[in-house]
């Protein structure tokens, strides 16, 4: 033991200040980027040993660690072990197999990798998943004597999945194939094919041998002579990804949280995508109020930004002060996110226990935390054949992949992961384990920004019934059909003759009347632009309300303007019912000649200004989901038009009627 | 964006996530070099406050000039900070006297962080452990859960993916949160030059000699050279293949050392 170190004289400063080099945003230092692969693929195929040999080639080891695999692997009885330089935990050097991800950074010609050696055995796939989500690159390795394996494929499969798109294919253990070209040959196009079919095309399919040390880093013209590719590191170097900024993609701010540790009032949150100056008007979803930033905080820099992008972890303060929460998304007014509670999704699940049906999970995307359910499995993906498995399925078991649509109990604001890929991705937990995640394959973006609501600190209720419930106690689902056209087309006339129909079939249905609506709800409201748009979306939250209560709700109104009836579909969607816009067309003359309540004539005369065809727009649906021609064919044929198209979206197919078991089931 | 905003956003963001997702944090700091990132780390996070305690643990036998660096940053950055001993070891006699390392560094480290644990009750502490330190700590996650027993189960650890966190534990259970997991030393250096972080002098040489490490002064070795400037640490690591933690004796007691320190709840 050395001896005890003098105690330090009074006037000792114990501190050494360095000299300010820039501070954020500096250019920092020599590092200006680092590129992450993930060395992904099937148990033994070599993943440890590549990495090992990497490490060693590029002369990127510390002292002491070739000299300490050596001892491990005479410990363990075999030849040196590259595989022990990363394997450092004792299971692993026992079993011979890399339990966890491992990170370890590594120098070549000047720029600078990090390696993740991603687990290959099955158990130990979420391992595999949280290695690969970080990678910008993926090196999928083949043994060349095994060829693909279930792993090799799920990997790829899942390397999609998490948006790994740049891949090198690396077919090792060439030694034990005597180095042979036909195979190699042969393993490439099967390979090539398996990822074609995921839309991954490789950037290289390059023979190596791990072991040997061949076209790792040197060439190896003795026995892959015939290759006349590059080497892995080469093609590494070639390849390094240019990261996209996201700079360019809209404005998403997650908040994470408000701080108050003194007068100011602070919005911490991160930049998913876009940038944020001061002075822009900023929307926080959900609940759509808008503040300008006044500062962008920034502790320890001695020049306040007024400009950030992408990436970055900021504190902004807000001009005008309005509620701003945990999990709020900030965007700018012309490229807002989706706010919905129906999730279209790709999932994959890593939990021992399967997901099913109807079971609550919590989704968590970006700084949102939400309850949520699995409502339909559309389809489970056969890693095998890539091909749907054929059975319907009431869950979605351990490392499988399935297309799902997901129910949240209330509004979740994200984007369709082709989009922006930071809000368009979320990890599902249950219980305190995470256990899957996925990305968003659909999002229905609206025309325009819905309202913000006034009232702060609300919540979202939600009762123990489930829409699923509900329809199974009804014999049906509840709907929203929207009738719209000139006054005189017939939407009263067809409205009444389809609520009748509907109803002496067990249907409970329900005709919402423009005029009626005027006579309550809306009688504060006259008939300027501004009043019309809101009688629609007063008349779209009624619709939607009693739809989800069960009904079948048959709305009757002219609503003129697309956009406003856009935003009726877009909305019903987000509360997951089902929406059918029906054009009731019938020609303005045609109209004005039944003129069933002579406001034709009123118009005309200019007793009635801004009639609808008359001095006031009417906008025809661009894709309606049914033209009525009041016109041309009878009452009767309409109406049983309708009714068969209505009956297609309410009735419940009999897997439904079984899963919902009857009046009370799944409550 | 340079790769170090990219750390740096990086760490924000998780000691936010953190803070919002525990009722009941603390960070360990041990006044080396990443200690005083994280607490740099921190200001720029919570815009200038660090809304909680701050942890040394104090092994008694750290060196006066770390002593004395403790109580210039506890009035510098007015620290919450809280000092714990394991006087009941200490009065057991355990110390680099008459015990191995592994043996001394448990005892007064990870059964000392234990003792605080179950006083306070914190629910998630704050490291400034980098994957590059140890291989051990290369199988790190961001957020890394702990047994009631303060023991790391590192066979079966939580998927962690896209930001996602695990950020629920159950009773007596508490997670570990690293900030600087990605980081590698030579980041951290970079870091402290480009954001003038104060840091301990005797990372500077003299008389010939520096320390790259820095632990209990029984167990701690300095290496030979002259650097005096932060240029002199960066370029001198940039050609060393010497190990950081090489001068720490704990780690290279027996072959997997670490392992088994980690595993018990050392840092």
């Amino acid at each position: 033991m050395p001896p005890a170190p003098k105690p330090v004289p009074k006037d000792y400063v114990p501190v050494f200040f360095p000299k300010r080099q820039g501070g954020a945003g500096a250019s920092g230092g020599a590092e200006e980027a680092r590129t992450s692969i993930v060395v992904v693929g099937h148990v033994d195929h070599g993943k440890s040993t590549l990495i090992g040999r990497l490490l060693a080639d590029t002369g990127s080891l510390p002292e002491g660690k070739l000299e300490a695999a050596e001892k491990a692997s005479r410990e363990e009885g075999m030849p040196l072990e590259y595989a022990f330089l990363l394997d450092a935990l004792l299971e692993e050097q026992a079993q011979n197999i890399t339990i966890d991800t491992t990170r370890i950074g590594f120098r070549y010609e000047g720029q600078s990798f990090e390696i993740i050696d991603a687990p290959g055995h099955r158990e130990f796939i979420k391992n595999m998943v949280t290695g690969a989500a970080a990678a910008e690159e993926a090196v999928l390795l083949i043994d060349a004597k095994e060829g693909c394996k279930e792993q090799t494929r799920r990997h790829g499969l899942l390397l999609s999945l998490l948006g790994v798109s740049q891949v090198i294919v690396a077919v090792n253990k060439m030694d034990l194939v005597g180095w042979d070209e036909a195979r190699f040959r042969e393993l490439e196009k099967e390979i090539r094919e398996y990822l074609g079919g995921l839309k991954i095309i490789p950037r290289q399919v390059i023979p190596i041998s791990a072991r040997e040390g061949a076209t790792i880093m040197r060439r190896d013209s003795k026995n892959l002579g015939w290759w006349k590719g590059p080497t892995l590191l080469e093609a590494l170097v070639a390849s390094r990804a240019k990261k996209a900024s996201g700079d360019e993609g809209p404005l998403r701010f997650s908040v994470q949280d408000v701080y108050r540790f003194d007068e100011r009032r602070v919005v911490a949150g991160k930049l998913e995508s876009g940038t944020i100056q001061v002075g822009d008007p900023v929307v926080f979803f959900p609940d759509r109020k808008t503040s300008r930033v006044k500062t962008i905080e920034t502790w320890g820099e001695n020049q306040a930004s007024t400009r950030v992008g992408a990436g970055r972890c900021v504190a902004v303060t807000l001009e005008e002060q309005i509620f701003v929460e945990r999990g709020h998304v900030g965007s700018l007014p012309d490229h807002p996110p989706v706010e919905s509670r129906e999730v279209r999704a790709r999932i994959f699940w890593l939990d021992a226990e399967p997901l099913r049906l109807q079971a609550p999970v919590t989704l968590r995307l970006g700084t949102q935390s939400v309850e949520t359910r699995l409502v339909a499995i559309d389809r489970v993906v056969d890693a095998e054949k890539l091909e749907a498995v054929n059975e319907a399925r009431e869950e979605v078991g351990r490392f499988e992949v399935a297309e799902v649509r997901l129910r949240c109990r209330r509004p979740l604001v994200y984007d369709a992961h082709d989009q922006v890929a930071a809000t368009g991705r979320f990890a599902l937990q249950r219980g305190s384990r995470i256990g899957g995640g996925g990305i968003i394959i659909f999002a229905e973006y609206s025309l325009s920004l819905a309202k913000a609501v006034k009232g702060d600190h609300l919540t979202w209720t939600e009762g123990r019934v489930t829409s699923e419930a509900r329809a199974g106690h009804f014999g049906h689902e509840g709907a929203i059909v929207w009738l719209t056209g000139l006054s005189g087309s017939g939407k009263s006339t067809i409205a009444v003759a389809l609520e009748s129909l509907l109803f002496r079939r067990g249907i409970g249905s329900m005709i919402l009347d423009g005029d009626n609506l005027r006579h309550g709800l809306c009688a504060d409201l006259g008939f300027s632009i501004e009043d019309r748009a809101e009688n629609i979306r007063r008349a779209g939250e009624v619709a939607k309300l009693m739809a989800e209560s069960g009904l079948v709700v048959i709305s009757s109104l002219i609503s003129p303007l697309r956009k406003e009836r856009e935003a009726v579909r877009a909305s019903s969607h987000s509360a997951g019912l089902s929406f059918a816009e029906v054009y009731i067309d019938a020609p303005i003359e045609a109209c004005e000649k039944r003129d069933p309540r002579g406001l034709y004539q009123k118009a005309r005369k200019g007793e009635i200004r801004g009639f609808t065809g008359i001095d006031s727009p009417y906008e025809k649906p661009e894709n309606p989901d049914l033209i009525l021609h009041t016109d041309k064919e009878s009452v009767e044929d309409s109406v049983a038009k309708l009714l068969a198209h209505v009956l297609g979206l309410v009735q419940l197919k009999e897997k439904d009627q079984e899963s919902a078991g009857g009046p009370g089931g799944q409550i | 964006m340079s790769y170090l905003q990219h750390l740096e956003d990086q760490s924000i963001y998780i000691l936010r996530e953190a803070f919002s997702n525990f009722k009941n944090m603390a960070m360990p700091w041990s006044m080396g070099k990443d200690s005083n990132t994280l607490i740099w780390l921190a200001k720029k996070a919570f815009a200038g406050k660090i809304p909680f305690p701050l942890l040394h643990i104090d092994t008694t036998y750290e060196f006066p000039e770390m002593l004395s660096f403790r109580e210039w940053a506890r009035k510098h950055y007015e620290l919450d900070l809280i000092v714990m001993i394991n006087e009941e070891a200490r009065k057991r006699g355990v110390g680099y006297e008459t015990h191995d390392p592994v043996t001394v560094t448990h005892e007064l480290k990870s059964a000392a962080l234990q003792q605080a644990l179950a006083k306070y009750k914190w629910d998630a502490l704050v490291t400034g452990i980098r994957r590059d330190e140890d291989s051990t700590r290369a199988k790190e996650r961001y957020f890394s859960p702990r047994t009631a027993e303060n023991e790391w189960e590192y066979r079966d650890q939580p998927p962690e993916f896209w930001g996602q966190f695990t950020t629920a534990v159950g009773p007596g259970e508490h997670v570990r949160v690293q900030p600087l997991l990605d980081w590698t030393e030579l980041d951290v250096w970079e870091y402290v030059r480009r954001e003038g972080i104060p840091i301990p002098k005797m990372y500077f040489a003299q008389n010939g000699r520096r320390y790259r490490s820095l632990g209990c002064w029984p167990i701690t070795k300095s290496i030979e050279s002259s650097v005096d400037t932060l240029e002199g640490i960066v370029a001198e690591l940039k050609t060393t293949k010497t190990s950081e933690r090489a001068g720490r004796a704990q780690d290279h007691h027996e072959r997997n050392a670490m392992q088994k320190l980690r595993a018990k709840g050392f840092m």
